[in-house]
């Protein structure tokens, strides 16, 4: 018998839907609202040197690569199984188009944060 | 053979009849804005790494009142995902026992909760001792 994929796919699922419950909310408070604004952190947190030694520190690369790579993982698989629910059946291309988007934001980030250097 | 046309019941707005569904929509929904804060931290690392001037573009960008709204928006939904995701882990986790005692489905999600609380503020107090 043909070993199925799916587990693979709620793994990620389930790996990025808890990164995202314990971490989404500050990640997205911090680097789209409190920054930004310079309220609780000043403006210069996120400049280029400070986040470019951080995306090149392998904590920080890794936490990159992490949270980039588990939300879509997470994103996609969800996406694609509603598609279900609002009554849209097209089997091989929602999942091609889901699990392929997920896949070229894989790569692009595994790209970018290696073409950072160490 | 090529005739037959079998019945499809017609499924348009069924999520919309029950408040229970338009929860369950609301709460898939939330992987829309998963996906879409994903794509703008992968828009932020590729920056990185074509250099300083598409780094500056991008703080540039999320600078801008329409990305703090768009942020704002992508907040709430962040911290609904947060809640819903703990709220159905007691249909989604295999069924606890701890001395014997099946775990009730309020304690995981009281439990994920105050988890979910404690990252927060440890990301936010790590963030707050990192700055310059």
């Amino acid at each position: 018998m043909k070993r199925s994929g799916q587990p693979v796919f709620w793994v990620l699922f389930g790996a990025g839907g808890m990164l995202a419950a314990l971490f989404g909310p500050a990640l997205v408070f911090i680097t789209g609202i409190a920054v930004p604004l310079g309220v609780l952190l000043p403006q210069g947190f996120m400049n280029y040197s400070r986040m470019l030694s951080f995306a090149q520190h392998w904590a920080g690369k890794a936490f990159l690569l992490g949270a980039i790579t588990l939300f879509i993982w997470h994103a996609a698989h969800r996406i694609f199984h509603s598609l279900h629910d609002l009554g849209i059946h097209t089997g091989v291309v929602a999942r091609t188009l889901c699990y392929g988007g997920a896949g070229v934001v894989t790569l692009l980030a595994v790209w970018s944060l290696s073409a950072v250097g160490l | 053979m090529s005739a037959r046309r079998p019945y499809m019941r017609p499924m348009n707005g069924w999520w919309r009849r029950d408040p229970f569904f338009v929860r369950y929509m609301v709460r898939e929904a939330t992987a829309l804005v998963v996906a879409l804060y994903a794509v703008v931290l992968l828009a932020g690392t590729l920056c990185l790494a074509r250099g300083e001037t598409s780094w500056n573009a991008w703080l540039a960008l999320l600078r801008t009142p329409a990305s703090i709204l768009l942020h704002l928006l992508m907040l709430v939904a962040m911290i609904y995902h947060a809640y819903s995701w703990f709220e159905i882990m007691p249909k989604t986790l295999p069924v606890l026992f701890i001395g014997g005692r099946r775990v009730a489905g309020t304690t995981i999600t009281r439990v994920g909760l105050i988890a979910a609380a404690l990252a927060t503020l440890v990301t936010l107090a790590v963030a707050w001792t990192l700055r310059p």
